[in-house]
């Protein structure tokens, strides 16, 4: 294909680029659309929420949605629970999992094998399938309706991702780079920390924030192992405006999307990480 | 596989993954072990373990009417669910890795159900069905596909079938983008090259992109049978199982046996059940990628 034919091409497509844009576009907008109605919900006075029949747009905006859910539920608590939890398991995970990958990806020692076949069990198992394992045992360390439970669960069953993730990172570094640092008198920890965890920034960032939004989604864990509003995160503590007669849908949605509306900015961050780092990370 | 260490013992490799060892062991692999222990126990509605039951759990469980067709239900949920995710998954990738103005928007507006908490996800779904205010019925009647509200959720198989909808859907965001993976691995001019012999788009489509992307198809495949096995909120925001058990599968009959039903014995052999079956699942799937392999 030489230049002089690119224009021509190019212009040959323009029905075929139309079409494909009006497609990709349709497509965006049937995955945000449901969120759309979210907050178009959510800005609906009481009264226009059962309205019959149903409109498309509020009539009157209720912006102050968005102030009273503060007041209707403990919103705040649940937020700040929500992000102690989620950062304390992500934290966890990254001090555990980056020393573990990078042993994996530069040692081929006995036991490798089984350790990872360990790590991919865990991937397997997911917290729904065991939760009456789980609300056993945490029942037995008495750490019901605790911080530390949630943040335990959820640390152990999102370490495989991470491992498998920064392992195909850390062997991506070519190995002379580490050697030269060595020779300049680096400790292996102090080669791992100056020289390998900065060029494995997006590997980080993805391991990061995975794991950060797992925890910030998950249900089943939180409705089974908290029992009070003090502990009970976002998930869970919004399933207090689903009442047995009403719910009050504008409250529920406008906290939704309060809930929602950051880890969607997160992964938006690292979307451009995200196709090199699933190929890195599972396609093996 | 570098051997810059090799001659290091296994001793080398404790204190890098030891901690990694530790939690496998206490919080994967121990609760495991508790729930298939509790499933041959007697335990009380308050969790106090009351002795050895033997088998009997597990023929409480099989003496259930509804078991029979929990099973068959679970199985139509996984298999069906991920055959239509991976269908639309193929071509949703094929569009996301096309050249077009305003491809990371879309991009942004395919990733927000993979993002969004899926029980939220389920919550607006589950408003969008409503009968009387829900904003699907209003569409339909101003299409004039409906004159009167239609009640999406009436029956159990109406509303089992909106439930695998709603699954799809947030299946597919991450179905894609793990495929879009494998897209963005083939350099360009191998496609262009097939264009070049003359070869039609959906021929070069079958015998060139779609060999290239298999490994990244059967990871999403694999990861979306463990996860759609294991999918609770959609059934549980959208109808609970109900009407009585006619929308649970396993997953959710486990969990209202042990929580609603207070017996716990009976829902820990439920789930050992379950363990079983995702086992099998696991293995058929890792069997028929093999034998796709040799080929």
């Amino acid at each position: 294909m030489t230049n002089l034919l690119a224009p021509k091409r190019h212009k040959r497509l323009t029905g075929k680029r139309v079409s494909l844009t009006i497609s990709a576009w349709v497509l965006g907008f049937l995955f945000f659309a449901p969120y759309l109605q979210m907050l178009l919900t959510a800005l609906k006075p009481k009264e226009e929420i059962t309205a019959i029949p149903p409109t498309y747009f509020p009539k009157h905006w209720a912006f102050n949605n968005f102030i009273g859910v503060w007041k209707e539920i403990p919103l705040a608590t649940f937020i700040k629970s929500s992000f102690i939890i989620s950062l304390s398991a992500t934290l966890i995970v990254m001090f555990i999992a980056v020393p573990a990958a990078y042993y994996v990806a530069r040692n081929n020692f006995r036991g490798r094998k089984v350790f990872l076949f360990l790590v991919l069990v865990t991937q397997m198992f997911a917290p729904t399938a065991l939760v009456i394992g789980i609300f056993r045992e945490i029942a037995k360390l008495h750490l019901v309706n605790t911080y530390l439970a949630l943040i335990l669960i959820y640390a152990a069953f999102n370490m495989a991702f991470s491992i498998w993730i920064l392992s195909s990172f850390f062997t991506s570094i070519p190995q002379e780079i580490e050697e030269a640092a060595w020779i300049d008198g680096c400790s292996r920890v102090s080669t791992l920390i100056r020289i390998v965890l900065p060029l494995s920034l997006p590997g980080l960032a993805t391991a990061f924030i995975f794991t950060f939004i797992a925890a910030w989604n998950e249900f089943v864990i939180a409705l089974t192992l908290t029992s009070s509003p003090e502990h009970e995160p976002l998930t869970v503590g919004l399933t207090a405006l689903i009442g047995f007669y009403q719910v009050q849908w504008q409250y529920l949605f406008a906290g939704s999307l309060i809930a929602i509306t950051p880890v969607v900015i997160l992964f938006a961050l690292i979307e451009k990480w995200l196709v090199g780092g699933l190929t890195a990370g599972s396609v093996k | 596989m570098p051997n810059m260490l090799k001659r290091k013992s296994r001793l080398g490799a404790l204190p890098w993954i030891f901690p990694a060892l530790f939690m496998i062991f206490s919080f994967v692999l121990w609760p495991a072990f508790e729930m298939v222990r509790t499933s041959f126990q007697e335990v009380s509605s308050s969790g106090i373990t009351k002795g050895w039951a033997g088998i009997q759990n597990y023929i409480t469980l099989f003496d259930n009417p509804d078991l029979p067709n929990v099973l068959i239900r679970t199985f139509i949920w996984v298999a069906g669910i991920v055959f239509f995710t991976i269908i639309i998954s193929l071509p949703v990738a094929q569009l996301l890795n096309a050249k077009y103005p305003g491809r990371k928007v879309v991009r942004w507006a395919v990733i927000i159900p993979w993002a969004a908490s899926v029980v939220m996800s389920s919550t607006i779904w589950k408003w969008i069905l409503d009968p009387y205010y829900g904003v699907l019925n209003k569409i339909l009647m101003d299409l004039h596909v409906y004159k009167e509200p239609v009640d999406f959720l009436a029956n159990s198989k109406q509303s089992f079938v909106w439930l695998m909808i709603v699954a799809v859907f947030v299946s597919i965001p991450f179905t894609s983008f793990v495929i879009l993976a494998g897209l963005s691995t083939i350099p360009g001019d191998v496609v262009e090259a097939s264009t070049v012999d003359g070869a039609t788009a959906w021929k070069g489509y079958k015998n060139i992109t779609f060999p290239l992307i298999k490994p990244a198809l059967l990871v999403a495949m694999a990861i979306n049978l463990i996860n759609i096995f294991n999918a609770f909120p959609i059934i549980w925001v959208i109808t609970a199982g109900g009407p009585g058990y006619e929308t649970d599968t396993t997953t959710t009959l486990g969990y209202k046996i042990s929580f609603r039903d207070q017996d716990i014995g009976q829902s820990a052999s439920m789930a050992s059940l379950n363990l079983i079956i995702i086992l099998i699942f696991i293995g058929i799937f890792l069997k028929v990628s093999k034998s796709q392999e040799d080929k």
